[in-house]
């Protein structure tokens, strides 16, 4: 029961990963319907941003708690504009075009951003500093632990979901959002500028990503320019499952799909864990293609 | 007429074959890119013709290779109906693979068909008989230039029939409105099915032939960017168009062939293609343009006319 337990606060770790990544998916789907494969490769880039901001910060002798602070805000702005810029250059001129179209040119960015990063940053893994120093906490007197990055990673993700939850119900731009994804062209009507809200959408989800990113890379203290795949693809398996469009379902998604993920490995099938999560991908395709938060949506003639 | 020049083409390289002009360079070059164009004309079957996104070929590719290698390695079957045995193979997953078509559609489609082929990729990572992450190796180099020939030529000319045949117009219709296709009657659920069927049974084939051409296959030659790559090829000729495919195989293969050296150029060189094809110019190099081969005197002369007036998906 403890093993189970263990297994479960990391699994919840590794699953804000994915929930956060999730959330861009989740969003930049919900308003312009494209999957956006070069997501995965923004966390990648806002990883190595936070990478190289923690290591300058930290060499400028600035306390942990700052540097981590710092390294996240500057990753998370860098990341965003990069994301608007994606937007901008390659998704805005096919706005009007085919949804194949569209789903090619993302396939595009993404290769385009992980081998740009191979080309400039090599093929290797970098080693990501050490902002905070590692404890273990022991719960409630038993043997199960809890590190202190877990507890960090938990509490970021929580305030930026609680962040992002406040955008999107209370400000101008977040009513936009909604506004936008759900009828574009009576958003426009009524006078609120498409464009800029889907800047917006895409600087927010990058944003998102990048925080992943610096979390990730101080999680498991390994990055490389292709690290964003993975992560890229199993977020959006998140974000199918909790319903592709909504904001909680990317959460649950989420942290669902990294505790199966580390239950799977913990049984000695690690090497089986991202067939699993793809066959969770294709069950759900199947079985309930609007997810688990999903609205069933018929198509009209 | 398309036949005979293809045959005058083939008899033209045979020669230099074997009066040794060709260096063994040229040669696997070439073999690749008949395997190439075969990925690609499949594939243009599937995306191209009936408009449903499949980004999972290379996992169809790695059924067929890794079924005939077996075959060859370690039942001594004979090469012909190994190749044959692992085109069918991938056809049955093919089918597989289209029954979900089903219920999805669009990017869901796209995204289940890229998790299919990763499936596939780790069940034979994770496979000790097919020897795991090492691949197979030994695989005897048995394709030749004919064998690789006359296999690229029926594929293309089947799948060219087939798509100018009553059942390739339904697939048309589904690409178009699939909505509309059904309202006119068409069963679409049948044709998806029977696309993703046609498509894998060649793709299969194409592996087959590419196992028996590089004597050594792993799971990673298997792997997304291997789709990847089959896409381009299919969109960089022209979405729906045989000659398109066959063009954009042979020019992805050259690439591919002088870039060898500067592999993350090939892939930046790749997607900005991609993206640039995209907003300029979406229907593809030959796109929807009805082409005259007759002028060029090409193989692809089989192709009388590609499929006219039609948009890209």
């Amino acid at each position: 029961m403890e093993y189970f337990i263990q297994q479960l606060i990391n699994g919840i770790s590794v699953g804000s990963i994915y929930a956060l990544i999730a959330l861009g998916y989740t969003m930049v789907y919900g308003i312009i319907k494209l999957i956006n494969f070069a997501h995965g490769d923004v966390f990648m880039v806002g990883s190595f941003i936070g990478l190289y901001s923690a290591k300058y910060l930290a060499n400028a002798g600035l306390p942990p708690i700052v540097v981590l602070l710092l390294s996240l805000i500057i990753s998370m702005t860098i990341s965003a504009l990069l994301g608007i810029t994606i937007e901008r250059l390659a998704y805005k001129p096919l706005r009007k075009s085919t949804r194949i179209a569209a789903l090619i040119t993302a396939i595009g960015v993404s290769f385009l951003l992980e081998y740009t990063g191979v080309l400039i940053l090599g093929p290797q893994a970098q080693g990501f500093p050490d902002i905070m120093d590692k404890k273990q906490y022991h719960l409630f007197g038993t043997s199960i632990q809890v590190e202190s990055n877990q507890i960090m990673i938990l509490l970021t993700t929580i305030i930026l979901m609680l962040v992002l939850q406040y955008i999107v119900r209370y400000t101008r731009t977040g009513k936009a959002m909604r506004a936008v994804s759900f009828d574009v062209e009576a958003a426009r009507l009524m006078g609120i500028n498409v464009d800029r809200t889907i800047s917006a959408t895409f600087a927010i989800g990058s944003a998102l990503a990048a925080a992943a990113g610096v979390i990730f890379g101080m999680t498991y203290n390994s990055v490389d320019p292709l690290m964003g795949v993975m992560p890229g693809l199993k977020a959006f398996v998140a974000a199918v499952l909790g319903g592709i469009g909504s904001i909680p379902g990317a959460l649950v998604g989420g942290l669902l799909l990294g505790t199966v993920e580390t239950e799977i490995s913990s049984l000695g099938f690690s090497s089986w864990r991202d067939g699993v999560a793809f066959a969770v991908l294709i069950l759900i395709l199947i079985f309930k293609p609007s997810g688990l938060f999903g609205k069933n949506v018929r198509e009209k003639v | 007429m398309g036949i005979i020049v293809a045959l005058a083409f083939y008899g033209v390289i045979k020669v230099l074959l074997t009066t040794g002009v060709l260096s063994d360079v040229n040669q696997s070059m070439l073999l690749l890119i008949g395997v190439n164009i075969m990925l690609a004309v499949s594939l243009n079957l599937i995306t191209g013709i009936t408009g449903q996104f499949s980004i999972g070929h290379a996992g169809f590719m790695s059924v067929g290779a890794y079924t005939s290698a077996i075959l060859t390695l370690d039942y001594n079957v004979p090469f012909v109906p190994a190749i044959i045995a692992g085109g069918l193979l991938a056809a049955v997953f093919g089918v597989l693979i289209g029954m979900p078509t089903l219920r999805l559609n669009g990017d869901y489609l796209a995204i289940a068909t890229l998790g299919f082929g990763e499936i596939i990729r780790i069940i034979m990572l994770n496979t000790e008989y097919v020897g795991g992450a090492s691949g197979l190796s030994g695989i005897p180099a048995k394709t030749t230039w004919t064998m690789l020939f006359f296999f690229t030529l029926i594929s293309v000319v089947l799948i060219n029939n087939f798509i100018r045949s009553t059942h390739g117009r339904a697939c048309i219709a589904i690409r178009e409105n699939e909505i509309a296709a059904e309202a006119m009657g068409i069963n679409t659920t049948r044709y998806k099915i029977i696309a993703f069927t046609i498509g894998a049974l060649f793709a299969g084939i194409a592996g087959g032939l590419s196992a028996h051409t590089f004597y050594v296959i792993t799971p990673g030659s298997f792997n997304f960017l291997k789709s990847f790559e089959i896409i381009v090829m299919v969109v960089l000729g022209g979405l729906g168009s045989t000659a398109g495919s066959i063009v954009g195989a042979v020019f992805v293969t050259l690439l591919y062939t002088y870039l060898r050296e500067f592999p993350e150029w090939r892939m930046i060189i790749y997607s900005i293609v991609l993206i640039l094809m995209m907003i300029f110019r979406p229907s593809g190099l030959l796109g929807t343009t009805k082409f005259s081969f007759g002028k060029f005197g090409k193989k692809e002369a089989k192709a009388n006319d590609t499929i006219e007036g039609s948009s890209a998906p």
